[in-house]
């Protein structure tokens, strides 16, 4: 308990480092390019819009709504892909730091994180440009939106940690991570609806896939104007906490070893 | 009680053991080999053997010795980037490590935005940079390149930039690692000046040097190590001279 409190003031003493490091990888990130800030809306916008064009007509008689149905998925899967791809490197990537001086090593995951969540808040604005071109209107359920967010956040988080401590030790993790992200790109019914997996895979998906978890609860609230399954609230709040205590454990466990590794 | 006191950092039987850099493994297949092979944890190496000893508050100690005996590793296990293998490090005041600077520096960020940066590694909070930040852009002399990112910099401008924000605190202990060696002779000086100041303020200070003279200059203590363990510590003069000695008898 005592090395916990210890732990949140150390937190409390390197708040201003994190918010550093957030608005130095949201400067930098459009830093010289023409558009800035907007890119954050329009390139998933792009995106959407070639994927519509693709997948129109394929799926479009089974799903209502497509485009919207389409950018919660992807801007939700995208959070996780970036999160913790970027979460991957964040260790390593900072090694002349972390071997000149002490900075608790948490700080730079939890920034890589952060600051991916921020760029995922500022893509809401696609979100609500395709909410208001479909005619999707607002419910009192949206009020529930900052849950998901949080949940997913904290389970982003989570793994990010997981797999940041991991590749100190095994640089392979981010070439294995990569492969593994797109069999769970196509395992998430993103452009997709989940009737269309054949049963057994669809057990699987719907029991343990964590983004499906999130995305639906999304897409329950927007599309069908009610509030999610408490299933999924549940299940998303567990695989949430289960990757944080995981991600936490993992990492502290580890910490000490990584200078000599980096 | 008194004596407990006045002791500011208190190494005692440290350890610091490496793993081999020539036999890293970072692949999952070599250690899996290596796992078969049971080759694992042979590869080690002590950085530091069981080095004691005490810094009271308000004393300047210097390191010495030669290329890879172990200087910085002791350093750096002061500051907690390292973690002592056995032995205890124990330290009771606030460190400003300069053991690299401008270290965390990013290069396509402007001077501005990296002296907020760097300070907040530093540990300093917005509300301090604020009212330092004027102090730090004179002491560095690089008021009209504030504004240019850290990449077009030169080495010496940077190092200006990075001793400027380290030394802002009076920190209780502060930490030199041979970073003086950057930087022309007017801007050594003014480092040199800026230590001299923070000793007479009662900052207890760790330096290494490779030059003997510095560290008279500066240290009334040193403390000499060779291949990791300590060959000599105590008054600065005679272990100088006994460091001198053992470098011209190995040169004949």
């Amino acid at each position: 308990m005592n090395l916990f409190l210890k732990r949140l003031g150390g937190f409390y003493k390197y708040r201003f480092l994190m918010e550093q490091l957030v608005t130095k990888d949201i400067k930098l990130k459009y830093r010289r390019s023409f558009l800035g800030y907007l890119w954050s809306i329009l390139n998933p916008l792009m995106i959407m819009v070639i994927l519509v064009i693709v997948f129109s007509n394929m799926f479009r008689s089974d799903v209502t709504n497509f485009p919207v149905y389409l950018i919660i998925g992807q801007t939700l899967f995208n959070f996780m892909n970036e999160s913790t791809t970027q979460a991957i490197s964040s260790i390593t990537g900072n090694a002349s730091l972390l071997k000149k001086t002490y900075v608790p090593k948490y700080v730079f995951t939890v920034s890589k994180v952060t600051s991916s969540f921020v760029n995922t808040l500022f893509a809401m604005g696609a979100l609500v440009v395709v909410f208001v071109v479909c005619r999707v209107t607002p419910n009192i359920y949206y009020l529930m939106i900052p849950v998901i967010l949080l949940q997913e956040y904290v389970f982003c988080l989570g793994l990010g940690m997981l797999l940041a401590q991991g590749s100190v030790f095994f640089r392979d993790i981010q070439y294995i991570y990569n492969a593994l992200l797109t069999a769970w790109m196509y395992l998430t019914p993103l452009f997709y609806p989940i009737a269309l997996l054949p049963d057994a895979l669809r057990d699987i998906v719907v029991t343990f896939n964590p983004m499906y978890f999130f995305i639906t609860e999304f897409r329950q609230i927007v599309l069908e104007c009610r509030m999610p399954d408490p299933y999924l609230i549940m299940a998303g709040t567990i695989s949430a906490i289960l990757a944080i205590v995981i991600g936490t454990w993992a990492f502290l466990k580890t910490q000490d070893k990584f200078i000599l590794y980096i | 009680m008194n004596s407990e006191k006045d002791c500011i950092i208190k190494v005692s039987d440290a350890t610091v053991r490496f793993n081999m850099a020539s036999e890293k493994i970072d692949n999952l297949k070599e250690y899996f080999v290596k796992l078969v092979r049971r080759e694992l944890m042979f590869q080690e190496f002590l950085a530091l053997k069981n080095v004691s000893f005490e810094v009271k508050r308000g004393e300047a100690w210097g390191l010495i010795g030669t290329n890879g005996s172990g200087k910085s590793t002791l350093l750096k296990l002061i500051c907690g980037i390292l973690k002592p293998y056995k032995g205890t490090v124990d330290v009771y005041g606030s460190i400003a490590p300069l053991i690299e600077l401008g270290a965390g520096f990013d290069g396509e960020l402007t001077a501005t935005e990296n002296i907020y940066l760097n300070g907040a590694v530093l540990g300093y909070s917005k509300e301090f940079m604020d009212s330092h930040y004027d102090e730090i852009v004179d002491f560095a002399e690089l008021k009209d390149f504030m504004n240019m990112p850290i990449k077009n910099y030169s080495s010496g401008m940077a190092a200006r930039l990075g001793f400027a924000i380290a030394t802002i605190v009076r920190p209780e202990i502060l930490i030199v690692d041979e970073v003086l060696a950057v930087g022309d002779a007017a801007f050594q000086e003014k480092c040199q000046e800026r230590m001299h100041e923070m000793l007479a303020g009662g900052t207890t200070l760790l330096f290494v040097s490779h030059t003997m003279q510095t560290v008279r200059q500066l240290c009334d203590h040193a403390i000499w190590l060779n291949k990791g363990t300590v060959v000599m510590k105590g008054e600065a003069e005679p272990v100088c001279n006994a460091y001198m000695d053992s470098l011209s008898v190995s040169d004949k």
